[in-house]
């Protein structure tokens, strides 16, 4: 099993995982924040943007998107997110269309979370908001994100989990993760297909138990005490 | 009132079900036969094929052409079976050895190439075609072969042979990986990246498309040897050397250029000299 993780870079390939996860969730809760704020505010065509947002990218398979970003985005419309100057032009380019596709599929579940964390805050809560005088965004900023994220926290945890797994989806694209690792392994090393399939399968357990535990002691932690 | 509309709705669910396990009738079927076939002297003769390589294996609705189809097809005829006694199914690289393990195929012609790794779990008759890899560049491109890929962008397949070897051959290339040859393709087509590389036989295949007649050239100086072996499940060495002394016969008869010429004629391809192979020496 050691000859294999080192004949793989499976270290690496694990470290790259981790990287996609981290990377793509970091700016998917910046996205889904964003456009959950669009979708709770006052003005209707807001209203209609961020609807629109999160039907288009939540309907789009996320293989699809994570295509389109290297064939259109790259192929087509030059859209270059990386120095061809640098050795690793090619390792970096395919990394950040990965995290763009990611992150802009994720952002649409992350709104939903949130959407729903906001559904637990009792209508008072904006009502007296408004009734000393706050605005919309002060409103936002003071009273409702902060009671939603923390309702939100296990919706928000579970998308996280989903976005750790879905992260193989870019090996589509030539990002050295563990299922291209996976990949190679079924190609050069068949004989030892079984175990190849085994230590990624732990590998990703290895991130996504630790981090579903986390989720589950945080929520109750956190939950706001009504 | 509410226990019967949950009723209702159970029942519907169960009832979908139900109809979605009935509405698979081809998969239904490929799965019987599949089984009475991979079982030994079935009725049907079950052959691993590609289904998305032009020229060498393509599913088109439900004809499939190709160079390694119809070598399938002669050696098919050669072992008794009738042309609509053969099933072709799809065998995507990295499932090769499984698909033969498990008897779901019980014979791939599918580019398949002959490594020490494979032949532990699976047997290999053949080799009955020599492929190089080659590089497939835009009809105006100046490079000539992998020694001026320095620094250019080059794409393959992730996990296939051909981008291990380049990765080895060429270590100051950029190479792009995805999980088709179809999305290289169209990269090369807009110009985004410079060279495919893969078997010259599958480059000739694609070169030769209607849709991208003429705008594209294989470069003709291989780097690398691919030895194209039947694959065979590990047991009966006496089948494998069987399908060897038929290999050695459309050779002979000239079956066999006239199957690449039909096939890959087209992209002006001529077969390395390394052809007719040695076949032998990969059974049991």
């Amino acid at each position: 099993m050691l000859e294999l993780i080192e004949e793989f870079n499976l270290l690496e390939a694990f470290w790259m995982t981790i990287k996609l996860a981290l990377w793509s969730g970091f700016f998917a809760l910046i996205i889904g924040t964003f456009v959950a704020i669009l979708r709770v505010s006052p003005v209707g065509i807001l209203n209609f943007l961020g609807t629109a947002y999160v039907n288009i990218f939540r309907n789009t398979p996320l293989t699809l998107i994570v295509v389109a970003c290297s064939l259109v985005l790259w192929g087509q419309l030059g859209i270059e997110p990386a120095s061809r100057d640098s050795a690793t032009f090619i390792a970096d380019l395919n990394f950040r269309l990965g995290v763009i596709g990611l992150s802009v599929y994720h952002a649409a579940f992350v709104c939903e979370s949130l959407r729903s964390g906001v559904n637990t805050i009792p209508l008072g809560q904006a009502e007296a908001a408004r009734s000393i005088g706050l605005t919309f965004g002060q409103s936002l900023r003071h009273v409702i994100l902060p009671q939603a994220f923390r309702g939100a926290i296990t919706p928000l945890g579970n998308t996280f989990i989903a976005l750790t797994k879905n992260t193989t989806v870019v090996a589509a694209i030539g990002v050295a993760e563990l299922a291209l690792a996976m990949k190679n392994i079924a190609e050069f090393r068949s004989d030892v297909l079984l175990l190849g399939f085994a230590v990624i399968a732990l590998a990703f357990v290895i991130l996504t138990l630790p981090t579903g535990l986390l989720i589950s002691h945080l929520s109750q932690r956190l939950a706001v005490k009504r | 009132m509410h226990t019967s509309r949950f009723r209702l709705a159970a029942v519907l669910a169960a009832a979908a079900l139900v109809l979605s396990a009935c509405g698979g009738d081809d998969g239904g079927d490929d799965g019987g036969d599949t089984g009475a076939g991979g079982g030994g002297d079935g009725d049907t003769l079950t052959i691993g094929i590609k289904f998305d390589q032009p020229g060498l294996g393509l599913r088109d609705g439900d004809t499939y052409t190709g160079m390694d189809v119809d070598i399938a097809r002669a050696v098919a005829e050669k072992l008794g079976y009738s042309e609509d006694q053969i099933e072709f199914v799809e065998t995507p690289s990295a499932q090769r050895e499984t698909m033969l393990d498990t008897g779901q195929v019980d014979m791939i012609f599918a580019t398949y190439s002959i490594t020490d790794s494979r032949k532990e779990t699976v047997q290999f008759a053949g080799p009955y075609f020599v492929a190089g890899q080659d590089l497939l560049v835009a009809a105006d491109s100046d490079i000539t072969g992998p020694d001026d890929l320095d620094g250019r962008i080059l794409c393959s397949v992730a996990g296939s042979t051909s981008a291990q070897n380049v990765k080895d051959a060429v270590p100051g290339v950029q190479l792009q990986e995805y999980a088709t040859y179809s999305e290289c393709l169209e990269q090369l087509a807009n110009g985004t990246i410079e060279a495919l590389t893969t078997d010259d036989t599958i480059l000739a295949g694609y070169a030769a498309q209607e849709q991208y007649a003429g705008q594209f050239k294989v470069v003709g100086n291989t780097f690398s040897t691919e030895n194209y072996g039947v694959g065979l499940p590990k047991g009966d060495t006496d089948l494998c050397e069987e399908i060897n002394g038929y290999l050695e016969e459309l050779w002979e008869d000239g079956t066999m250029e006239q199957i690449i010429q039909d096939n890959l004629g087209p992209a002006n391809y001529t077969p390395s000299d390394a052809n007719p192979p040695e076949v032998g020496g990969h059974c049991g």
